[in-house]
């Protein structure tokens, strides 16, 4: 079992080998993922030694305290998180060793190619269609609320390749070349100004077969990893206190004392205790993890997230008074990455707006609470057996 | 750091006590009792401090107790909140504990400890840890005076009163009248304490000890508060998938599937800051802030979880039969115990730096 120690003397053979302050970033990227360093829970040979999860952070102190460039993961993060370990679960020994590597250093950014106009909650009605010619795969269809689309090398795809069956079994998992000639992205604006978001439209766009994730027909089970990823990592990250949206209001309220009033210093206070509680209850998540116990409760923490983002950052714009008349900018930008927190209070109110309908709509999560955790009765499901070329739409 | 979870030895400890409250503290036989002239049940008490030594949980073992933390005495108190229980732990083995620990009244500790001596501190229960609170006359050595709203007084053999000399005097509850209060919350009665020139003995300063036993107990509260909106959310639950309407289980219907997964979250949540507040009265470490983060939180949590319980049990809810009502009358007198949510949202804008206007 690789343990603290040995991660520490693997850390230093690698800043001695190739000292941070004159190496290329990207170079010293590729040598820490080389050297197993990059995630070390992933296998040898694919960024990783087999050792604990928990023991990255090992690593990652001793290189930010070298001055270790980062992967910076902020631009990466559908790579990182959704594309990564459905790879690692259903690629063949071929797929992880060509795209884990150069998505893991950031030399290739990911995007996601799921959600369409007509599939939304309902992700397993999705109408892409993949068609089989040959050795490849000819598809054909619209994707809607694709970040990083205008910059991504690749995206992880899901598409139908039977339409004669019920909607759950027609779909396959594809890694689909952004590069493409049938591929065309364009800027989706949204109520924030800017265009964080794509549409993607798919016109004769060939995959080679080799580039399928997992069985033909199996591509439902292979999101369920990638969707599950995305839950952990919208709801999952570790905050000190009042490391989240509170942390500006709070901020505020503190330097502004002419802003204060009775009314919004109740909601302040108590929107802070919400914070609070729900940062503890991340870290009580993340201790039962650690500790090797996963509990039910990280289902919630997107939940809580989404409210208090949203609660908060609407007390916010109130607080600011004349100032809350004001937008810093609308601008139509594209980022290349998402910052909630990012820009003025106005910004952070439109775009946590978002935060209840990306990664699973909290009306969906909370089925899927009073299901999977309390076991209370499934919605009617009358299209299980329907073939999904015979559904309502 | 604060640790949140559960070690096994305090999984084992709940396991223990919610063995023994289930063969016996039963809800039938908790109503019954409210209605009786012993609402406190003396054999319950017996079976958790003779049998199982709970009450010396926060008393170091050279005085008597066992040498426990304040982490084991909130598993304790999941358990009695889950059950409604009638016994005055929280009362006597954590707040009257706390005050006597606080003036090194170790003489006094063993019988506390031991459950034998069963006390009661002579404070309203709403008082907030840091309130004022109101004391008897010390008029020629002699105690004149009386307090209301006293927690378990009635089964108290030692009140712990303050007066007004600043003291904290042990009194004995016999040379005291004790009298029942009609109280909301039936299992955890109240009662008013009457001194008429009556002697006592002074074991310190009042204010520090009872800060110190408030705090704790506002504290530990939360946990009692988990272990009620935890019972009414599972029997809730439990009883939305078997009870049938519109020819399909009342628990399929989204609107009710919503509210109940909405309640699970805010257990969750308060299981995560009941947690952070017994570790850290345990460590001493952030724990005013962990308290009152606790306490501005948790209060909503039971009522709420009390409250869909009697509406969603719908006209048996109602009903003086089912337990239900025992819950929300529980719940309703907590978020009152020990200072409201808005009391302890008041303390934490001066210990976070979050200043009134």
């Amino acid at each position: 079992m690789t343990d603290a120690a040995e991660l520490r003397r693997r850390t230093a053979e690698l800043l001695a080998a190739h000292p941070p302050a004159g190496t290329d970033p990207l170079d010293f990227l590729r040598a820490r993922f080389d050297a197993g360093l990059a995630w070390v829970h992933y296998p040898e040979g694919l960024g990783g030694l087999g050792a604990p999860r928990s023991l990255q952070a090992v690593v990652d102190a001793e290189l930010e305290a070298a001055g270790a460039p980062d992967n910076d993961p902020r631009r990466i993060g559908i790579g990182l998180g959704m594309a990564a370990p459905t790879i690692l679960q259903y690629g063949t020994e071929e797929q992880k060793r060509r795209f884990l590597r150069p998505l893991w250093t950031g030399e290739e950014v990911w995007c996601q190619l799921f959600s369409e106009p007509g599939a939304g909650s309902d992700l397993a009605a999705l109408g892409t269609r993949a068609v089989r010619e040959g050795e490849d795969w000819v598809v054909n269809g619209q994707k809607v609320w694709t970040s990083s689309a205008h910059v991504a090398r690749w995206a992880i795809l899901i598409a139908r390749t039977d339409p004669d069956v019920p909607k759950h079994r027609g779909i396959t998992y594809f890694v689909c070349d952004m590069s493409d000639p049938g591929v065309e992205v364009r800027p989706l604006r949204q109520i924030t100004g800017e265009a964080e978001f794509n549409e993607v439209f798919l016109t004769g766009v060939r995959i080679p077969d080799a580039h399928r994730l997992g069985e033909v027909g199996d591509g439902w089970r292979v999101a369920q990893t990638t969707l599950n990823n995305e839950r952990v990592a919208i709801g999952g990250m570790r905050l000190p206190r009042e490391g989240g949206m509170i942390g500006p209001a709070a901020r505020t309220w503190r330097e502004r004392p002419g802003l204060r009033t009775h009314d919004l210093h109740q909601r302040l206070l108590k929107l802070w205790v919400e914070a609070e509680v729900s940062r503890l209850t991340a870290e009580r998540l993340r201790q039962q993890l650690v500790a090797g116990q996963p509990g039910p409760e990280g289902a919630g923490m997107k939940l809580a997230f989404a409210r208090l983002n949203q609660e908060i950052s609407g007390l916010e714009v109130e607080l600011l008074g004349e100032e809350g008349l004001s937008y810093d900018d609308w601008t139509m930008r594209r980022p290349d990455f998402v910052d909630f927190t990012g820009r003025e209070a106005g910004y952070r109110y439109l775009r946590s707006k978002g935060n209840s309908i990306e990664g699973g709509t909290t009306e969906v999560l909370l089925n899927i609470v009073a299901e999977r955790v309390l076991g209370l009765p499934t919605e009617p499901r009358t299209d299980k057996d329907v073939a999904w070329k015979d559904l309502a739409r | 750091m604060t640790d949140l979870l559960y070690t096994e030895e305090e999984e084992a400890l709940r396991a223990a006590v919610r063995d023994l409250l289930g063969d016996h503290c039963d809800a039938a036989g908790v109503i019954a009792r409210t209605e009786s002239d012993a609402p406190h049940d003396l054999r319950l008490w017996k079976a958790l401090t003779d049998k199982m030594g709970l009450a010396g949980l926060l008393v170091p073992e050279g005085l008597g107790g066992q040498g426990a933390t304040h982490r084991e005495a909130a598993v304790v108190l999941e358990e009695l909140g889950r059950a409604v229980a009638p016994v005055p732990y929280l009362t006597s083995a954590v707040v009257a504990t706390e005050a006597l620990l606080a003036c090194g009244s170790d003489d006094l500790l063993a019988g506390l400890s031991q459950g034998t001596t069963v006390a009661a501190l002579a404070v309203g229960l709403h008082t907030a840890p840091g309130a004022a609170f109101p004391s008897v006359r010390l008029e020629d050595g002699r105690l004149h005076g009386e307090l209301t709203g006293i927690a378990d007084a009635a089964f108290a053999d030692l009140l712990l009163v303050p007066a007004d000399d600043g003291g904290l005097y042990a009194v004995e509850a016999a040379a005291a009248t004790v009298t029942p209060q009609v109280s909301f919350d039936l299992t955890r009665p109240l009662a008013t304490v009457t001194l008429a020139g009556v002697s006592g003995r002074r074991l310190g300063d009042a204010a520090p000890a009872v800060r110190r036993a408030l705090r704790t107990g506002a504290g530990l509260l939360a946990s009692e508060q988990l272990g009620v909106a935890e019972w009414a959310l599972t029997e809730t639950v439990r009883y939305l998938k078997d009870r049938k309407q519109f020819n399909r289980p009342v628990g399929g219907f989204q609107a009710l599937k919503h509210r109940l997964a909405q309640l699970w979250l805010e257990v969750v949540n308060l299981r995560a800051a009941a947690r952070g507040a017994a570790d850290a009265l345990t460590t001493g470490e952030d724990a005013d802030v962990a308290v009152a983060v606790a306490q501005a939180y948790a209060a909503s949590v039971a009522v709420h979880a009390a409250e869909e319980a009697v509406q969603l049990h719908g006209g048996l809810g109602m009903t003086w039969e089912h337990p239900a009502h025992l819950y929300l009358k529980r719940a309703k007198a907590d978020s009152i115990a020990y200072g409201t949510a808005g009391a302890h949202r008041d303390t934490l804008a001066g210990l976070v730096d979050l200043p009134a206007p």
